[in-house]
């Protein structure tokens, strides 16, 4: 079984190598949802600073749903998924795999680079580790919260917006603590630990929840 | 529970209980409404207290009828029950109608007594989050052509959303609120004057049996839209030349 999920791990890493431009995409959209605001609010610096942790966990929401439609599209199109449902290893544990690999190629490069853009919205020191750490914690929830919507419209041709319009009211918890975490440097209400703390939570739940329902979401695609 | 998963079972006991329960209906809002409208005004917010009468009702309703969709969609991945489905499909619309009176409403009342329309505040927002929860779900019924795998899916969503849905309201409530909390079930008994309270428990007990009354009558629609579909594969099939060799072709394999 271990041998099966590190080759299922490395599979996704090659596909997401070879198909060209998952990661670097993600992060090049993460840039440019950054940069784009201060085109609509004015480059008032002060205002940034304030508002920056929540402007730079937008984005990466957003750059995090991203890629996540083709989560489980290729392998439905090219029939792989069958191979998988039907396969030993347990539904829930291809999720969980494909949703790690997936993770370590999308949302862990916006993890990298948030402090580089950071520093672009004028956040300081302790702000910049805020949001790398706040984010660092957070989008595992995102991504297997994605998975679910990305499980639900995997047979659709059209599925993008959809699934956008399905995950994003759930990804609202996430989305209060990681602001109330990444800007408790910046004068934000809350301390630091506890809506960190509960981001950590939000996460781990979502990882041993979200494989189960996106599996059997999959399954019902597949009858 | 499961004589009911006949469908002509239903549709029979629908039509005996659909007279009785419209009427119901009727009787409870005319004596609701009469109540709301000789209540003395409150003290405080003079006669636009009035509104209470149709937003709490309808705030009642939006939480409720999620609680009947996770039922449903328990009923249709757990249980199987072959109605379920149906039950869902169409509570989804009802749900996302009273989500939307209980928003509209509070945005009017909103304005004599906070002076705007609308706040970021924790349950407003909670609401509005359950509106557009209520609105994915139609869309994922609508995007999804073959009924039995929409079905499924939006159970799964459902279920989901219900696990999500308490953790958005106690999520929001870590933000300053506005909004007054919970008068009428709480404990010690409501502080809201009695005067108001009974033809508040009456307009929602009214606007429940008008929820059950349209669901009803919903799922019945839903019935026969499916009876009709069918009916017109079936007489497409007899129409089309090719139909014969298809099923003998299809006994054969």
């Amino acid at each position: 079984m271990k041998g099966a999920m590190t080759a299922l791990f490395l599979r996704e890493w090659r596909i997401a190598r070879r198909i060209g431009g998952g990661a670097s995409t993600g992060a090049v959209f993460f840039l440019i949802l950054v940069a784009i605001m201060p085109f609509a609010i004015g480059p008032d610096l002060n205002l940034l600073g304030r508002i920056g942790p929540a402007i730079l966990w937008i984005a990466a929401l957003l750059s995090t749903l991203l890629g996540l439609d083709r989560l489980f599209q290729g392998e439905d199109e090219d029939g792989s998924l069958d191979l998988l449902v039907n396969a030993r290893l347990p539904l829930e544990i291809v999720v969980l795999v494909k949703c790690a690999a997936h993770w370590t190629t999308s949302a862990l490069p916006l993890v990298v680079v948030s402090p580089l853009f950071g520093l672009m919205l004028a956040l300081d020191a302790r702000a910049l580790g805020l949001v790398a750490a706040s984010l660092l914690v957070g989008t595992p929830a995102l991504t297997m919260i994605g998975a679910i919507g990305a499980a639900l419209t995997v047979s659709l041709r059209r599925g993008g917006l959809l699934m956008a319009v399905l995950v994003l009211p759930l990804t609202i918890p996430v989305l209060i603590f990681g602001v109330a975490a990444a800007s408790a440097a910046s004068g934000g209400a809350a301390p630091f630990l506890m809506p960190f703390l509960v981001l950590c939570a939000l996460s781990l739940a979502t990882i041993a929840g979200a494989p189960f329902a996106a599996a059997a979401a999959l399954r019902l695609a597949r009858d | 529970m499961w004589s009911l998963a006949n469908p002509t079972v239903f549709l029979a006991l629908a039509q005996r209980a659909l007279p009785g329960l419209a009427a119901a209906t009727a009787a409870l809002f005319a004596v609701g409404l009469w109540l709301s409208f000789t209540a003395p005004p409150d003290y405080q917010q003079g006669e636009t207290v009035r509104i209470m009468y149709l937003h709490v009702p309808a705030a009642w309703l939006s939480s409720f009828i999620y609680g009947v969709m996770t039922l449903a969609a328990l009923g249709t991945l757990v249980w199987r029950h072959p109605l379920a489905d149906a039950a869902q499909k169409a509570a989804a619309p009802l749900g996302a109608g009273f989500t939307f009176i209980c928003l509209a409403t509070g945005s009017l009342w909103g304005k004599p007594m906070w002076g705007t329309y609308w706040v970021w505040d924790a349950r407003l927002t909670s609401v509005l989050v359950l509106f557009i929860i209520y609105l994915g779900l139609i869309a994922l019924w609508r995007t999804i052509e073959d009924a039995r795998r929409a079905a499924r899916a939006a159970a799964i969503l459902t279920l989901v959303g219900a696990v999500d849905l308490p953790i958005i309201k106690f999520s929001v409530d870590w933000w300053n609120t506005l909004h007054q909390p919970a008068s009428v079930f709480r404990l010690g008994g409501p502080t809201i004057a009695p005067e108001l309270l009974w033809p508040l428990l009456i307009m929602s007990l009214a606007f429940t049996l008008l929820f059950v009354t349209l669901h009803v009558m919903a799922i019945r629609n839903e019935i026969l839209r499916r009876r009709v579909a069918r009916l017109t594969m079936i007489a497409a099939a007899q129409g089309d030349s090719l139909a014969p060799q298809l099923a003998a072709g299809a006994a054969k394999g």
